[in-house]
């Protein structure tokens, strides 16, 4: 039987006209589950932080209460580190998924091809998904990258260069490296199996044709690969968005603000000081930016997903 | 004879029946710090088990992570815990919103005047006990004896920080990675700014004024930070800004310090071989001071308290009783060695010959807790208690903000005028956001 | 040499400096834990020491370890089990029916998770305090699913759209009733898909580490809080920390490299034969 590659779009009408609507109404009933608890799930703690976000409520001095009208929005509007805050995530974001998708697939391309021990040598190359994240983070920042008793500098030393102070010197871009190593896995995983659904014959039939390796790359493979990044870039981002654990455990966000994103800020700003009208105030408007994000994502790369 | 068969039968069916119900015990959740002492509580507590048929359920987690579980549960008044760990920062403004139990009447075999004062007075609020401590540190300036023998210097009882950069600058030579002055510059209220707080104030400074006005762009800050930025630059080690109290010990212990200025509660393991490769070559003296002495060795102490949800109070009790009184301190001696006997608390452990014969240093840091006046931090008069913080709820969001500062300017992003300007500014946000002067 | 055979070497050894590049702050981390604390942070690093067992020991001690991996395991499965269960009628809907609003329901779902949980925290505190969920595991049970439930669905989402429509259609015209068509033609067809969602699932869960924290006590305290408690006290730790760490990841990670044939296999974007 022949197999169909993806990129051929199946015709919509799956059904005739005639059942269509009968098939419709049967959906409900399944989608509704989903949808009632997932509605339920961000209702009630959406209404909650927004109830919140209008009050004077922080947790250590229950003297301070009383309705705050949008001052808690305000105070956190006109702090200049938002800004920063939320160039450091999009900077984060991006370049995270850079360093994922564009590895990933070169090293998917690599798994790929048939070589010795090729089983266990993908085994180890998935291996740092499945680390906890803070300590993932502790490891990179005190086995590796530290300048005097990490392995980093370690190297840098025995080569004669002073060995860098990562985190106080690039305490962003050292992240962004501790963040794409956790998730290449992620991205190499998706990826090679996508790869690997790719017709055999095509490829035959493109290197009778001439085509070399390069071009093998740009003309074949890549286009193939379009719907497997879409789904790793969408998926990432959801995630990379709200990055806190390797900032908690390595920079704590500094020095200064360099390696705060804005999941972080929320933390110092609100949770820190248990000022709870802050902290929900600053959720809010996490999600309408992150809600943003999503449109402005999904509208680009949507025909990519659902065809 | 029968009647008196049957009551003797049935007093004693009676007493068996309550002794079994006594005896069923308690089971209570307690919450603390993964630091070695309480480790060693953890250990020891089976006795306190056995003695009195209840049992602990333990919860150890890292300082960061226990603040805010516990104060989320005790805030909500969640009822998850029946004792927690906390500092002597959280003791004032907790047992100011009664959320603790006052802890006055654990009897006089427990010796409350045996209690160091500062220490009992840190935490307490309005003259009641909220919390017993279960040790109590100050800090103090080590340094190595034998790097100083070898340069000539002797080390005074009570150093100033300009005579400190002077030993800095001859002690350091950094092709051999040997830095004179390994300070805390990792940020966080508890981190860099537990040793920068100290040193704001022996150079005259202090956090706010009598008004609650932040301070920050007074000229004893800019000195003292200016100092801080330019001796750590030139003889500490690189990536000083991520370094906090743990990895300035290891680079003490592993022989790469000339001087390290921090917690009491670290000498018992830079004397312990065991631990550091120092041992044998460590001296200690007191704390750093500059135009005054007041506030220059902080004050930290990790307490025992119970929060005023719990349902199992005598329970609790009877065991922060037994985990901070003078027979606990004689057991862990006997049991993990006297060096590790919890210090800074009690007067009878510095009284006790076999501390001081195991602990060379006690009498160090006997001196620098009693000294640390937690009511007197500064030069001058301040609205707040507190020496290396401030005890309103406030101050761990903006002690982190000004430490993240000061650490950027550190690693040279900003200069200090800038850094301090732009502490000040968000300090002042904070506090007209809290609602100060109030 | 075959040019065959030495594309191959060059091959093998990219492969595996890449691999190994990958792996190795794990495998120093692994190879941490066998050291003394003081070993630990030497300068320059030990390569070469004589390993010992002090840190397993201790942390065995310290913290019962199998009542955290049981927790891990419950919590992770039950809310990977419930998530699939919601998901997979509704992803079916959507791939099979798909209406005007299907992309934006997928949307919305995502959109559920730009929340970030701190600032969430004390209204589910409340919540759960009220409801008496705090420190169980059907709480974070819940908790889990409801965070996965958008990722699910997409994922099963995109696997349902692979299976070629020909197959239900021909299981549609003997007569098929769409229950059976899901449970002996979709199923099966997409177990792999089902499997590797599953995986991601049950990873997201064990390693999650902030509703963990602050909404266990210790009777459902999984193992993200066994390591909270071996990170950063005061003094050396790190040979204990990478021992803990080490115990703790091992579950996972010998459950994800037995389970990554059949995710290699089955996460086929396209040819099913």
């Amino acid at each position: 039987m022949a197999s169909t590659t993806t990129t051929v779009p199946v015709p919509g009408a799956s059904a005739p006209a005639g059942r269509r609507s009968q098939r419709n109404v049967r959906t409900l009933p399944l989608i509704a589950p989903s949808v009632i608890i997932l509605f339920l799930w961000m209702i009630v703690p959406l209404v909650m932080t927004l109830w919140f976000s209008f009050q004077y409520y922080n947790l250590l001095d229950p003297s301070v209460g009383g309705f705050a009208g949008f001052e808690n929005y305000t105070f956190l509007l006109t702090d200049p580190s938002l800004w920063t805050a939320m160039a450091n995530t999009l900077f984060l974001v991006f370049w995270v998924l850079v360093i994922t998708v564009g590895l990933g697939t070169l090293l998917a391309v690599l798994f790929d091809q048939e070589f010795y021990g090729r089983g266990i040598a993908r085994l180890l190359a998935i291996a740092p998904f499945f680390v906890m994240p803070t300590v993932s983070a502790l490891i990179w920042k005190n086995m590796l990258m530290h300048p005097v008793n990490g392995l980093f500098a370690f190297f840098a030393r025995s080569l004669g260069f002073p060995a860098i102070d990562f985190f106080g010197s690039f305490p962003l871009t050292s992240v962004i490296i501790i963040v794409a190593w956790q998730w290449l896995p992620f991205a190499l995983l998706i990826l090679l199996t996508a790869i690997q659904s790719l017709d055999s014959e095509q490829k035959e039939a493109a290197r009778m044709d001439g085509a070399g390796p390069i071009s093998m790359f740009f003309f074949i493979i890549l286009p193939h690969l379009g719907r497997a990044i879409s789904v790793v870039i969408m998926i990432e981002t959801i995630f990379l968005l709200s990055v806190f654990a390797e900032i908690y455990v390595t920079t704590s966000g500094g020095p200064g603000l360099a390696s705060t994103n804005l999941a972080f800020l929320i933390y110092l700003r609100a949770l820190r000081e248990y000022d709870v009208g802050g902290a929900s105030a600053a959720g809010v408007i996490a999600v309408i930016l992150a809600n943003i994000v999503a449109i402005f994502l999904v509208r680009s790369i949507a025909k990519n997903i659902a065809d | 004879m029968q009647l008196r068969q049957l009551t003797l039968w049935s007093a004693a069916g009676w007493i068996a029946g309550t002794g079994l119900a006594l005896a069923q015990g308690q089971t209570l959740t307690i919450a603390t710090v993964n630091n070695a002492d309480m480790i060693i509580m953890q250990r020891l507590s089976p006795k306190w088990e056995q003695a009195t048929g209840n049992k602990l359920n333990w919860v150890v987690l890292e300082e960061n992570v226990l603040r805010q579980r516990a104060t989320t549960d005790i805030a909500t008044k969640g009822g998850q815990f029946d004792i927690i760990t906390i500092g002597s920062y959280e003791a004032p403004i907790w047992g100011k919103q009664n959320w603790l139990v006052t802890l006055d009447d654990l009897g006089a075999d427990y010796d409350y005047a045996d209690i160091i004062p500062s220490v009992k007075n840190g935490l307490s609020y309005n003259g009641k006990l909220y919390a017993v401590p279960f040790y109590a540190e100050s800090s103090f300036t080590f340094y190595r004896k034998d790097l100083f023998d070898q340069a000539g210097i002797k080390m005074p009882a009570k150093p100033t920080y300009d005579q400190i950069a002077e030993y800095a600058a001859k002690l350091t030579d950094k092709s051999k990675e040997q830095y004179g002055f390994c300070q805390r510059g990792k940020p966080g209220w508890g981190e860099n700014m537990a040793f920068i707080g100290p040193m704001v104030n022996a150079f005259g400074g202090r956090w706010f004024n009598e008004k609650w006005e932040p301070q920050l762009t007074t000229e004893p800050w800019k000195n003292a930070i200016n100092y801080y930025v330019k001796n750590i630059r030139e003889y500490g080690p690189p990536g000083a800004t991520a370094n906090g109290h743990n990895e300035n010990r290891a680079l003490f212990a592993t022989g790469h310090c000339a001087m390290w200025v921090d917690a009491t509660s670290a000498a018992g393991y830079i004397y312990n071989p065991k631990e550091s490769q120092v041992a044998d070559k460590t001296a200690f003296t007191a704390a750093p001071v500059q135009v005054t002495s007041n506030g220059s060795g902080w004050f930290w102490a990790w307490s025992l308290g119970i929060p005023a949800s719990s349902k199992k109070v005598d329970a609790a009790k009877s065991f922060v009783k037994w985990a901070t009184s003078k027979d606990y301190v004689t057991l862990v001696g006997n049991e993990a060695g006297w060096v590790a006997a919890p210090p800074g608390t009690r007067k009878s452990t510095y009284d006790n010959p076999e501390y001081q014969k195991a602990a060379p240093f006690a009498k160090v840091v006997y001196d620098a807790v009693v000294n640390a006046d937690l009511t007197k931090p500064t030069k001058d008069p301040v609205p707040y208690i507190g020496i290396q913080y401030v005890a309103i709820p406030e101050f761990q969001g903006i002690g982190t903000a000004v430490g993240q500062q000061i650490a950027a300017a550190l690693a040279g992003q900003t200069t200090v005028e800038q850094a301090l300007e732009t502490a000040q500014r968000s300090t002042e946000r904070t506090m007209k956001q809290a609602g100060y002067p109030k | 040499m075959h040019p065959k055979t030495r594309k191959k070497l060059i091959l093998t050894l990219v492969g595996w400096l890449a691999a190994g590049l990958i792996f190795f702050p794990i495998f120093w981390m692994m190879l941490t834990s066998f050291k003394t604390e003081v070993e630990a942070v030497a300068t320059p690093p030990k390569l070469f020491f004589s390993p010992t067992l002090e840190n397993y020991v201790t942390v065995r001690e310290r913290a019962d370890y199998i009542h955290f991996a049981i927790n891990s395991i419950v919590i992770s499965v039950g809310a990977t089990l419930l998530a699939t269960l919601i998901a997979v009628p509704a992803a079916y809907a959507m791939a099979f029916f798909p209406g005007k609003r299907t992309k934006d329901l997928l949307l919305w779902m995502l959109s559920t998770k730009m929340m970030p949980a701190v600032g969430v925290l004390i209204p589910i505190y409340l919540l759960f305090r009220d409801t008496g969920a705090i420190d169980t595991r059907w709480g974070l049970i819940v908790v889990y699913t409801l965070m996965n439930l958008p990722i699910v669905v997409w994922m099963l989402y995109t696997f349902f759209k692979e299976v070629p429509k020909d197959i239900l259609e021909a299981g549609r015209m003997d007569g098929a009733k769409p229950k059976q068509e899901v449970w002996m033609l979709l199923l099966p067809l997409s177990l792999p898909g089902i499997a590797s969602t599953a995986l991601l699932s049950i990873i997201l869960c064990w390693n999650e580490a902030f509703w963990s924290l602050n909404l266990t006590t210790s009777e459902a305290a999984p193992l993200t809080t066994f390591i909270a408690s071996f990170s950063a006290p005061e003094g050396l730790f790190w040979a204990k920390l990478s021992a803990a760490s080490t115990i703790a990841i091992a579950p996972i990670l010998v459950f994800g490299w037995m389970s990554q044939r059949q995710l290699v296999r089955g996460l086929t974007f396209g040819a099913v034969k």
